[in-house]
């Protein structure tokens, strides 16, 4: 590592390391950011001489990337940027903090991919999904899944294991020619109903889809989920226990096996790991307070919200909307939500937006309470479980209040 | 309204429903039910007919190939203009307004509209994002509109349409004025939900398809307090 590299990655930990004793933060970023400014091509020079898997998509990649650093686990020491820190600032405070370790798995921004790729160098890059997200910032679904596309062509010798469900994904994926497919469903079909490559309508039909007017159709997933468990290339069918709730994290789990496999784990080496993950940067933890049981949930985007009222018990329910930077300013997704399934519990409201929010469950018929701060909520239900769903900063303001629990 | 029942259609969610814009369908008929109005509401894809005696067209936003895709099966469809010229509400948003025009641009490329609003719409240097408030024109009675835009167009209007809109904060078609309406079309550039915001715009189509001359009150104290609030936020921008 040349010299300018190693006084950046000193100065890039001593900086994370202030921010947390000062209690700003994780450290994450800011750490990350003084390195680059130090040497702009830290991010490459802390990646090379690590075998680096990158887990890219608009949902599940926070999780995702914790199972299958988890996984990778098994054969030695992995830095990942577990707190969600997905941009090349994260990264690099992520490398930074772990020093040499022979793997890196890291999460990326969707947006960041191809930047991030061409710094990183890495064997394999997981894809798994692309909908509709703050798409008053964000690009619009099909000018994403371009992007990625144009940047998995011009590195032909990474190895892509990619979601067969998504039609966005797969035509991503097409321009690379290792591609490993898992199947761990699609809950959100809104963002593609046409095709990216001809402009045809897209037909579905028991779990298939293709499209009508040229050849973009389903492969064959390599790795599926069935019942609670994964199904393996070899036909092996595992069972996946977790202590992470859903569906969508039986998928992750499917995603974070097939991603390990590439570097040699076998699925009943990593599916102990894989147990033992409890929550991540908060996602699914649980606090007791003043006897209640709360259950943290976070929900960022329309597809998102559906797998969190999979999630989620029949118990009382507060949801907090903002609608800061980190969020987006638009809130008009709510209404590609459906929120009935919260009809038949106390459902409470809170955060900046909580208006929109109410307008929206008023037209959607599900009776609220509106309250102005987490005490108040708190207060307001039995004692017992507490769900808690809320879009990106009102869960961190409620993870502030909760001690910033992990 | 031509029937025992108010007849609500959804055009093309499967190609314009970029941003909420169900959520206009569920507001109407909402509003609807609660006045005792019974509603029946159809979401027709770009794959079926377009059907000609219902009273409210909805039209959303999208991308740019569906947005072109749509005005095409359209066009080549003319139920919409059948149903226009029976007399039919509409409210055209966003996407779904520039292709009522005459022109839009779509993918780097000049697109033919419905023409069924006399508008046309290029593109603008920046893109629209960001809060949208604006004073209605006064002949159509409404409060103040609300919104949120996030668009790459500019909308020029003719002869034959009016601004739906004086611009207070935000962009609309072009800085100045915002959204277009003639007969019984409205257009605008507040995307997605944009009645949520405005609940009056929603009573004035029930009005035209009902042919009532007032809808019985409705405890509207939520959307009260968003409108205020939203109101307030674009002025502080």
């Amino acid at each position: 590592m040349p010299l300018i590299a190693k006084v950046a990655t000193t100065a890039s930990k001593t900086a994370a390391a202030l921010s947390r004793a000062a209690g700003r933060g994780d450290g994450s970023v800011i750490g990350g950011w003084i390195g680059l400014k130090i040497d702009p091509d830290l991010l490459a020079h802390l990646s090379s001489g690590r075998a680096v898997a990158l887990v890219s998509g608009t949902n599940g990649k926070t999780t995702t990337t914790r199972l299958t650093a988890a996984a990778v686990g098994v054969l030695g020491r992995v830095a990942t940027n577990s707190f969600g820190a997905n941009m090349p600032t994260g990264h690099t405070s992520a490398l930074a903090k772990e020093g040499h370790t022979p793997f890196a798995v890291l999460e990326v921004d969707e947006h960041y991919l191809a930047q991030v790729i061409e710094a990183t160098r890495p064997k394999i890059v997981a894809l798994l999904n692309l909908s509709r997200d703050q798409l008053d910032r964000a690009k619009e679904v099909s000018m994403m899944a371009q992007l990625w596309k144009t940047a998995l062509a011009s590195q032909q010798h990474i190895k892509v294991v990619a979601n067969a469900d998504d039609p966005m994904v797969v035509w991503a994926a097409s321009a690379s020619p290792q591609v490993t497919w898992f199947s761990a469903g699609q809950r959100w079909l809104d963002d593609s109903f046409v095709c990216p490559e001809s402009g045809h309508p897209i037909e579905r039909a028991n779990g298939d889809w293709w499209c009508t007017g040229c050849p973009l159709r389903r492969p064959r997933a390599n790795w599926s989920v069935e019942d609670e468990g994964v199904i393996d290339p070899r036909g092996d069918w595992h069972l996946v226990k977790l202590q992470l709730p859903g569906k969508v994290n039986i998928g992750n789990a499917a995603t974070a096996l097939a991603v390990a496999a590439e570097f040699g784990v076998r699925p009943i080496e990593a599916l102990p790991r894989l147990a033992r993950v409890t929550s991540i940067a908060g996602r699914y933890a649980q606090v007791d307070r003043d006897g209640r049981n709360i259950r943290l949930l976070l929900a960022k985007n329309p597809a998102s919200w559906l797998e969190a009222f999979d999630m989620a018990e029949q118990a009382p329910t507060l949801l907090s909307i903002n609608a800061r930077d980190p969020d987006g300013f638009d809130t008009s997704w709510l209404y590609d939500v459906d929120f009935a399934p919260l009809r038949n519990r106390p459902v409470l409201i809170t955060g900046d937006r909580a208006y929109d929010l109410a307008v929206r469950l008023q037209v959607n018929q599900v009776p609220f309470r509106h309250v102005l701060s987490f005490d108040e909520a708190l207060r307001a239900v039995p004692p017992g479980r507490l769900e808690v769903i809320a879009n990106y900063t009102a869960f961190q303001d409620i993870r502030a209040e909760l001690d910033r629990v992990n | 309204m031509s029937t025992e029942s108010l007849r609500i259609v959804w055009i093309y969610p499967d190609l314009l429903s970029t941003y909420g814009d169900r959520g206009n369908l569920s507001i109407l008929a909402h509003r609807a039910a609660a006045r005792g109005i019974p509603v029946e509401t159809y979401e027709v894809r770009s794959d079926q007919q377009m059907p000609t005696s219902a009273d409210i067209y909805l039209i959303g936003g999208g991308e740019d190939g569906p947005q072109a895709l749509a005005a095409q099966r359209l066009l080549t469809d003319g139920g919409l203009h059948r149903a226009v010229n029976q007399g039919a509400a509409v409210l055209a948003i966003c996407a779904g307004y520039q292709l009522f025009g005459h022109s839009f641009f779509a993918k780097g490329a000049k697109c033919a509209g419905l023409g069924l609003l006399d508008i046309s719409s290029d593109r603008g240097v920046t893109r629209a994002v960001g809060e949208l408030r604006g004073d209605i024109d006064p002949r159509l009675g409404l409060p103040p509109l609300t919104g949120f835009e996030n668009h790459g167009g500019r909308t020029h209007l003719g002869a034959q349409a009016a601004p739906l809109a004086r611009v207070t904060a935000g962009v609309g078609n072009d800085g100045q004025t915002e959204g277009a309406w003639a007969g019984k079309i409205l257009g605008t550039y507040s995307h997605g939900p944009a009645l949520a915001r405005n609940p009056a715009i929603a009573d004035l189509l029930l009005r035209w398809s009902t042919g009532a001359d007032r809808l019985a009150p409705l405890d509207d104290t939520w959307a009260d307090r968003l409108r205020q609030e939203r109101l307030e936020a674009a002025s502080a921008v």
